[in-house]
Parts: structure tokens; sequence; C-alpha cells
């Protein structure tokens, strides 16, 4: 079908102005993080010259590289827990028939109706006592086991046919050799959908980092970024929106290379 | 001759049987080893926290969150009796209202304008779902600037048309409607991936036999986008609802929960209680609240969705 020209015009200003309004405070932070700061304090708008002042003065004056190093570390492992957690989980759902795997299944829903936000104090607690403040294992353990991943990872293991499962067997294969080598290279994609989805709300995390920590040895970038712009009271916009930049640059980078599959994974994950 | 037979058969049957048994106790055995860990990890930090919050709130605690005294039910009678959990409470509720339907119907709006087949529609979809790669903490840093009394871009456009500045974030009237704003557009990628994942499912034959009979856009829109997407709108509606419930860090970034508690939603509020002036007890009260009405809010919405979502 071929589109009205005057439809095709309409749409393509609605989209526009759609994406001004979307992008402009994005873009907003990265002209500022640019602009030397007495063009900010006037309120303008687009600079006539750009520095990297506030980019070297955020670096400088704050441990960024430090937490950016943590939240890295704290990302990966949170994302690694999950996919360990939820692959095994998911497989337990699909190919082993045993009493009680409903009733289980059950359980695994019901965690979803329980919110972190309900439990946090005495989560605190328990990583308190485990003394596990301020350490890469209190930031990331709470959030190992997850329904959401299991159930995406449960709708893709269906689809490998269970004639497969049954050769292996014959084959006199076992489960845990079936899990790893036919299993999971199978739902490769899946599993990076998961990861990029885990690694994403890991590195965005604000509350847990925020409780878990009390010095800079494993502070989040999340959480850098709020002492930052807390400290910066001398209208130093310049350095908080570098730092803001800076903690949304690996995420959106992210996000813009694994768009298409991270929307059919959610969809899917999310519907069926 | 014959009797041998039937008991060399029974005797098989026997044998698969027992091999059958002893398959499925296995398996009992293997289920529970490859479930094991999740197992273990949703009892330490999801079950064992929520019952513990529960007790919890029978109690009085030291500061360390230890509880002292049993009370009962004093923790829930101090908290519905103070003034300031029932306005955290009127807060939240607000604060639902004003960010549910503006991110679904702004959503659904960018992911239908979006959904048109057009030359440089992915560079469109890819600004649309950019927020969803934006943290909390560097959304507020954003939005902080633009509700900066002088410099900020909201105030320097309202002065374009000569009106007069608004306190955005320190004027009790507008503080929870600019932090919903800003709430709004830090869901917006997340809800319109969802929603166009959702458009882009819907069958093509439908619209084309559609077009035959000579339908109207809005038409289309009204009869085939809205009930064939209805499944994903009621996910979207489920998962905004629930986090609008769990907001926290854009209040803890904007406004701390001012100004005079008009942003001091349910998790701030609760957060405030524990971590700053450790009244574990109520906290954990003010915590059973939460529960409670996001566990009413997910039953209603599944006993509901079942009767009027649309499936395929």
């Amino acid at each position: 079908m071929i589109m009205p020209l005057y439809k095709k015009v309409v749409l393509y200003l609605l989209l526009s102005v759609s994406a001004f309004f979307i992008f402009a405070p994005a873009i907003m932070a990265l002209v500022m993080s640019f602009m030397p700061s007495e063009q900010i304090l006037t309120g303008t708008i687009i600079p006539d010259s750009l520095t990297l002042d506030h980019y070297r003065q955020a670096f400088e004056r704050f441990p960024l590289l430090s937490y950016l190093t943590n939240s890295l570390i704290v990302s990966l492992l949170i994302m690694a827990g999950q996919l360990l957690l939820s692959s095994l989980a998911a497989y337990a759902f699909v190919f082993l028939e045993f009493k009680g795997r409903d009733a289980l299944f059950f359980l695994f829903i019901a965690t979803m109706m329980i919110p972190f936000e309900a439990s946090i104090i005495p989560n605190f607690q328990t990583i308190r006592d485990m003394n596990l403040l301020n350490t890469y294992t209190g930031l990331s353990l709470p959030f190992f086991a997850m329904a959401f991943g299991t159930f995406l990872l449960r709708q893709t293991f269906k689809q490998i046919p269970k004639e497969l499962k049954e050769a292996s067997e014959i084959a006199g294969m076992g489960d845990l050799k079936f899990y790893l080598t036919v299993v999971l290279p199978v739902a490769k994609t899946s599993l990076v959908t998961l990861g990029v989805y885990g690694f994403l709300s890991a590195w965005n995390m604000y509350l847990w980092p925020l409780l878990a920590t009390t010095d800079d040895s494993v502070r989040t970038v999340q959480i850098g970024l709020k002492q930052l712009q807390s400290q910066e009271q001398l209208n130093e916009w310049g350095v908080i929106m570098a730092g803001g930049i800076i903690v949304v640059l690996p995420t959106l980078i992210l996000l813009f290379l694994g768009q298409k599959k991270l929307q059919k994974g959610l969809t899917e994950g999310a519907l069926k | 001759m014959n009797g041998a037979a039937v008991s060399v058969q029974s005797d098989a049957a026997d044998l698969i049987e027992k091999e059958k048994r002893k398959r499925r106790t296995k398996n009992v055995l293997k289920g529970i080893l490859f479930l094991l860990p999740s197992i273990v990890f949703f009892s330490i930090f999801l079950f064992y926290p929520m019952i513990r919050t529960v007790y919890l709130s029978f109690f009085l605690t030291n500061a360390s969150g230890a509880p002292t005294v049993f009370v009962g039910m004093d923790n829930f009678i101090q908290i519905f009796s103070a003034p300031l959990f029932l306005n955290s409470l009127k807060t939240t509720f607000l604060f639902v209202l004003y960010t549910v339907p503006g991110t679904i119907v702004i959503s659904l709006f960018l992911a239908v304008i979006a959904n048109e087949k057009l030359r440089g529609i992915g560079v469109f979809r890819t600004i649309f779902s950019s927020t969803m790669g934006i943290s909390v903490a560097a959304a507020s840093v954003f939005w902080m600037f633009l509700f900066h009394p002088t410099m900020g871009w909201l105030n320097q456009f309202l002065s374009i048309f000569g009106m007069e500045a608004i306190g955005w974030l320190t004027d009790p009237k507008w503080a929870l409607l600019s932090v919903s704003l800003s709430t709004i557009w830090m869901n917006i990628g997340f809800t319109f991936l969802i929603l166009l994942g959702g458009l882009q499912s819907i069958d093509s034959y439908l619209y084309e036999s559609a077009d035959i009979d000579g339908a109207g856009y809005f038409y289309k829109l009204r009869r085939i986008t809205v009930p064939m997407l209805s499944p994903t709108l009621f996910f979207v509606v489920t998962v905004t609802l629930i986090n609008a419930f769990q907001t926290f860090g854009q209040v803890d970034m904007l406004t701390r929960g001012g100004p005079q508690n008009e942003t001091n939603v349910i998790v701030y509020s609760i957060y405030r209680d524990a971590f700053v002036n450790y009244q574990y007890g109520t906290a954990s009260a003010q915590a059973v609240i939460l529960f409670a009405i996001i566990l009413g809010l997910t039953l209603l919405q599944f006993k509901l969705g079942e009767r009027k979502v649309h499936y395929q």
C-alpha cells in the first residue's frame, strides 16, 4: 500500500516533534557538559565554545573511575547470577517432570507479588549481620534469583523439541550435560537478551546501593552521581551534567546495540 | 506356555513400572537440585524478609532494628492516626494517578506513530526507547536543571511568553506534579518498547481486510489496534502501576520528600522512618501496607484482566 503524501508529512511532523521532546533533556545535558560555566550561568542554550573542563573536574574531584569500575563489577555479577539461576530453574520447569513441580512454579509466580522495597529493612539487616555491607557480594547477592528471567527462558526452552531430550537420554547423556551442551547454546539469543536486561537494571539500581554502601570502597556510580549533585552546590552544573553523561553512556550504547532483540525478548517473556 | 508368556509380560511390566518409579524419584532429586539455587535465594532475600517485616511491624525496636517490646497493632494504629503517613498515602495515590495514565497515553501515541513503515523510522524508535537506558539518578540530574528556578529551561520557556516563573520543586502546589512529569519521561522508554512490540505482532491481514471494507484510520485504531493490543496494554498498565508504588530514587534526588512532605511517597516514608529515624517498627508497618496494596492490586488486575482482555 502506498501512503498518501499528506499522511507522510503529518507522520514525520509528529515523529520529529515527539523525538525533540523526548530527547531534549539528554541533549541539554550533553551540551551543558561541554559548555563553559559562564555561559551556563547566563542561561545560554547554544554555546559558542566548547570545553572538556567539566569532565576533567568530575574525574579529578570524585573517584568516578573507581565508581564506574564498581558499577561494572556489581552489574556483571548480578547479570551472571541471574543467567545461571534463571536458566537452571527454567530447565527444571521444562525438561524435568516430577511431583510438586506445579506447586514450585506457583511459588515463582508468587515472588512477583512481593515488592523488594517492602522487604528492604530485613534485607538490610541480613546483609549487615553477615558483614557484607560495603562489599560487592552484599550489593549483588539479593538480586540473583529472578522470576521474570525464569519465565522468559522457560518460554525459549519450551521450543526445543522434546525428541532431542529423549534422544539424549537414549544416548546416555545426563541432564547437566544436556543443559550445558544443547539447551544453553540453542537459547543463546534469549540468554543475551536477558543478560542485557539484567545488566541495564543492575547498572541503574538506586535504593539498594544507597543502603548497602557507607563508604567509597564499593560505591556505585549512581550513588556517586547523587553525591556529586548534593556536594556541588556552587552551581557547577557543567560538572554535574558531565557526571550524568558518564553514567548513562554505557547503558545507552548497550541499549542502542540491543534494542531490537530486547524488544522482542521482553514482549515474548511478558505475554506468554 | 501361555502362563509363562503372561508372567514374562507382567515381569516386564513390573520392571518398567519400577524403572519409572526410580526415574521419578531421581527426577525429584534432580528437579530440586536445578531449582535449589533460586529457591534458596528467594527464601533468604524475599520470603524471609517479607515474613520478618510483618513480624517487626508488631514490635518496638532498638536502634539496630532488633525487636524489643511486643506492641501488637500499636504501630499500625500509630501510623494511621498520624497525619504524616496518611498524607504519604494520599501523595502516593496522587502520584500513581498522575504517572500511570500519563505514561500509558503518551507511550501508546508514540508506539502508534512509530509503527508505520517509513524511511528512517528506526532512528525515531531508538530515540523513543532511549529513556529506558537512562538511570533514575541521571534522569533526576537532568530534570533538576530543567526545573531550576532561574536558569532552567522550563521557566525560561515560560518567560518567553511573559509568564511568571514557577517553583517547580519548591512550591508545594507544583512539586508532586513536577516529580510526576519527570517520572513519566523516565517510564516512556520501556513502555514504548513493549507497546511497539505488541503492535508489531498484530496480523497485518486484519488491516488489509479493513482497508478493503473502506475503514478509516480511527475506526481501525479503535476496532483493531486497541482490542488486539489489550494483552500488552494490560501488562504495561500492571507494570507501570506497581513501579509507581515503588518509586524512590527521583524523590530522593529531586525533593527529598519536600516541600512540606508534598512528595513524601510511601517508599520514601519507609526509608526515612527506618534508615534516618531508626523507627524500624513503624517503618515495617508501612512496608506491610505497601505489600498489601501491591498484592491487592495484582490480584484485582488479574481478575479484571481475565474478563476484559481480548486474548488472541
